[in-house]
């Protein structure tokens, strides 16, 4: 520790005092896409990069993600604290400095974070600042799923820490909603710890894997929960109009991922409303000069590697900013049409160098992907894979050079 | 100092008074009691103080202005704020004078106004005003359309009720009340003294005071009384996001018509906004769990009165009870030649009054022979700050250089530290559970809801069980 070292104790600080740092590029969130970046950018000789991570140990979600298959390609003995550990040391060895256990606790300025950290408060002011905040799964009260509030009802990401990093006991019988990727771990992690997996449940009427041994209910939702203490039971709603109650100590509910976009706003930074991450160009620059964001703060949960490429990526950006390129103008906007819910980019401010990423509500299968501009077709494709909401579709990018910068938005459906 | 939570009920002398029911009302007499040098004894069915009807209250400090004029209730909570605004300062609760509008969106509730205006000066409040559209819009710009003046109420402000809960209990403890936690009253055999047939045992003590909430009027019975019958009245209530707060300035106070009550928006010391309650009347005591048709009919309520919230995250959706019992007025009933006092009827002013039903309460105690002589000013509580107004440690330099513990952020949606879970489970009454620390830090009652920090935080509980 440099800067923010603790003051002398002899020199106590008023309650406001805040240690003044410098830095070139502050990256917040030490995850897989902050940590290749901040890797990137300081081989490439941009300076001081300062990744600051809020958790006691740096390496973003991957580390309580006990599984195989991180990497690009996908390594199957590669696991999940593997992975973050090679993060962390890969940015290291490139000259970062990543400062753990300091949270960016909001905006003194345009280019300037507030922190707190067991070191003290201070204050950094950079010429980049770059969001890598993650993302979070939305937990059963923004889901506005009624019933009574008994403790033994989670998240995936808190299952997975409790069993993983505290060897908390987690119930004897759950229920897990949600059948994404996320689901299927937070079942097995349940079946670790000894519990019983009664059910998986989704709202998704086909298209969804079971796991062997678990009866998968779909076209369900939860109506109630019930039980004071423990739960007792899930009041389950089928599409036809049948009701079922299943009796469980514990639910989990997965998937329903949301950018952790608290810095982005309070730091007056736009939103698209499709992704509910800060929108950006396809050189990850916000609409605020110097802002960049990056990784699952963009979109919600990709693959570990997706979030680490699209830091990587971001490095060319940051780079001609702080060689003095003018921060672009805004550009058109991309829009989608239902059932897609989001795109990134969110602005085209140039040629796209990137596939985009484009996420539907509902599987569809031989999926046309249209984009128009101004009524204008500019792009139109049968894509290879089906669209399914629980994967992002990959759109070649080279038709971004075909975008009228002074036209109107550029619109994706899929038909 | 005595909590206990297991095991059987201490032996020993008749305690002189006990209060049934460690809610906010009883606390605050347990509080007031243990000023006088007797024996008294703080019980409740449940494992934390505050953990039926207070703990799901609106969190407004009221300034009385609609109370019905003449009321106890009316001087109960006119004094009661007084007090607790005072105790609030010296105590660290978190107060916040943010002023209420009481919105019209028709006819009806824009001829209301004068009346109600009228009502908060026959009530001793001098300061309510009528406003026109357009000073309430410049007010509350993210209002929805329709508004046609509001009564605008400077005085009422944003309280902390676990806090204030939370304070008394912790004062009366160090002052020598033995609190039982997990310990319901089955029976009463009235006598000198009377017995109390509780979970953990028998309890023996020469005055009674029933502040049992939702069960007042079954503790009442025990006793031979059947003046009132409490109905619960279910409240849902939606928290939603900081990230709301800049959406409202006021507590926003629905005018009451002939279509009913209506819900209110409220801030809270948190930072958070309230949306809520609805009023359904009940049969069942622990029907505290939200329905799918009260939640949409607040979404639908909340829409028209501030469209943007609906957009924001909500972190919480809970359900409270109140203890309704038909009556226009709090049914606090002394029975002297029984040493026996019922404080019922509390409604969600009770938290304002608390404190001068409490110093009410030890008045009728005496009526029944209590000595209430030798009173001493009990020693100073300083509690930890929930409200987001004031100080927080972890933007506490001074702070966190004596004690980098209150540096290291464990929950970050809410900003609580390690140094703040810490003190709350070493604490006097300190939490039997993850909710109850929850009431006591906010650790894990934000956005994520524990997704990032809450196995932490059990595991911190956990630890400090063992």
């Amino acid at each position: 520790m440099t800067d923010t070292d603790r003051p002398d104790r002899t020199d106590r600080p008023g309650r406001t005092d805040r240690t003044d740092v410098q830095a070139d590029v502050v990256v917040v969130g030490a995850g897989p896409a902050g940590l290749a970046l901040a890797a990137r950018l300081a081989r490439s000789g941009a300076g001081r990069v300062e990744v600051l991570e809020r958790d006691q140990e740096p390496g973003g979600l991957p580390r309580h993600l006990h599984h195989g298959g991180f990497g690009r390609p996908p390594l199957p003995w590669l696991r999940g604290p593997e992975y973050a550990r090679r993060s962390v040391g890969a940015a290291l060895a490139a000259g970062a400095s990543v400062r753990t256990g300091v949270t960016a606790t909001g905006w003194a300025g345009p280019l300037c974070l507030e922190t707190t950290g067991p070191a003290g408060l201070a204050r950094i002011t950079a010429r980049a600042v770059v969001l890598a905040t993650g993302a979070r799964e939305r937990p059963r009260s923004a889901r506005l799923v009624p019933g009574t509030r008994p403790q033994g009802v989670m998240t995936s990401g808190e299952l997975f820490q409790a069993v993983h990093a505290h060897g908390l006991p987690v119930g004897r019988r759950a229920v897990v909603v949600g059948a994404e990727p996320v689901a299927r771990r937070a079942a097995a992690t349940l079946r670790q710890a000894g519990a019983e997996v009664v059910a998986m449940i989704t709202e998704r009427p086909r298209g969804v894997a079971a796991v062997p041994g678990i009866p998968l209910l779909t076209a369900t939702t939860v109506g109630e929960l019930r039980g004071r203490g423990r739960p007792t039971g899930v009041l389950i709603h089928h599409r036809d109009g049948r009701t079922g109650l299943l009796a469980c100590d514990t639910v989990v509910f997965t998937g329903d991922f949301i950018p952790d976009h608290e810095l982005a706003r309070r730091g007056g930074i736009p939103l698209d409303p499709g992704t509910r991450g800060p929108g950006v160009d396809a050189s990850f620059r916000t609409a605020v000069p110097g802002v960049f964001a990056v990784g699952n703060a963009l979109h919600g949960i990709e693959r570990a590697a997706t979030a680490a490429a699209e830091g990587a990526a971001a490095a060319a950006g940051v780079l001609a900013h702080l060689a003095g390129a003018p921060w672009p103008q805004p550009g058109p906007p991309l829009q989608v049409r239902a059932p897609l819910v989001w795109v990134t980019p969110n602005r085209l401010t140039g040629i796209a160098r990137r596939p985009l990423l484009l996420r539907s509500a509902e599987a569809v299968t031989a999926p046309v992907v249209t984009v128009t501009q101004d009524g204008r077709p500019l792009w139109r494709r049968r894509l290879p894979l089906p669209a399914s909401p629980s994967r992002s579709l990959r759109l070649p990018p080279r038709w971004t050079a075909r975008v009228d910068p002074e036209g109107g938005p550029v619109v994706i459906a899929l038909t | 100092m005595t909590l206990t939570r297991r095991g059987p009920l201490p032996d020993g002398d008749p305690y002189d008074v006990t209060v049934v029911g460690a809610g906010v009302v009883g606390s605050a007499i347990a509080r007031e009691l243990s000023r006088l040098p007797l024996r008294i004894a703080l019980v409740d069915a449940a494992d934390d103080v505050g953990d039926g009807t207070s703990k799901a209250n609106t969190a407004i400090l009221h300034t009385g202005f609609d109370a019905v004029p003449g009321s106890l209730e009316a001087r109960l909570v006119r004094d009661g704020r007084r007090l607790l605004a005072a105790y609030a300062a010296d105590s660290g609760i978190p107060v916040e004078p943010v002023g209420a509008l009481l919105v019209a969106w028709n006819d009806e509730q824009l001829a209301a106004l004068p009346g109600l205006a009228d009502k908060a000066v026959r009530n001793g409040y001098h300061q309510a005003r009528i406003l026109p559209a357009g000073e309430v819009r410049a007010r509350e710009p993210e209002l929805g359309p329709g508004v046609l003046g509001a009564l605008h109420v400077p005085g009422e402000s944003l309280i902390c009720p676990w806090t204030t809960t939370l304070a008394y209990a912790t004062q009366a403890v160090r002052a020598g009340v033995d609190l039982h936690l997990n310990c319901p009253v089955r029976a009463v055999t009235p006598g000198e003294p009377h017995t109390l047939a509780t979970g953990r045992g028998p309890l023996r003590t020469r005055h009674l005071v029933n502040a049992a909430g939702l069960y007042a009027d079954e503790i009442d019975r025990l006793l031979g009384h059947a003046d009132f019958t409490v109905t619960p009245r279910r409240g849902q209530l939606i928290v939603f996001d900081e990230l709301a707060r800049g959406l409202v300035r006021h507590i926003l106070l629905p005018v009451p018509d002939a279509r009913g009550k209506g819900v209110l928006v409220t801030p809270t010391v948190y930072g958070n906004v309230m949306l809520g309650p609805t009023a359904e009347d009940l049969d069942d005591k622990t029907a505290t769990g939200s329905t799918a048709e009260g939640l949409a009919l607040l979404r639908e309520k909340g829409r028209r009165i501030l469209p943007a919230l609906l957009d924001e995250e909500v972190t919480a959706v809970y359900a409270g009870l109140r203890a309704a019992t038909g009556q226009e007025d709090y049914a606090i009933r002394a029975r002297p030649a029984q040493r026996y006092v019922t404080v019922g009827g509390i409604r969600s002013t009770g938290l304002t009054a608390s404190m001068a039903i409490a110093a009410h309460v030890v008045e009728l105690l005496a009526e029944g022979g209590l000595p209430v002589t030798g009173a001493r000013e009990p020693e100073p509580v300083r509690m930890p700050n929930l409200g987001e107004a004031f100080p927080r440690p972890y933007r506490d330099a001074a702070m966190i250089a004596a004690d980098p513990e209150y540096g290291r952020i464990v929950c970050h949606c809410e900003r609580v530290t390690r140094g703040e879970i810490r003190d709350a489970l070493a604490a006097t009454v300190p939490p039997a559970s993850p909710d109850g620390l929850r009431r006591r830090t906010r650790a894990r009652g934000g956005r994520c809801q524990g997704f990032h920090c809450g196995a932490a935080v059990r595991a911190l509980f956990e630890e400090a069980r063992r």
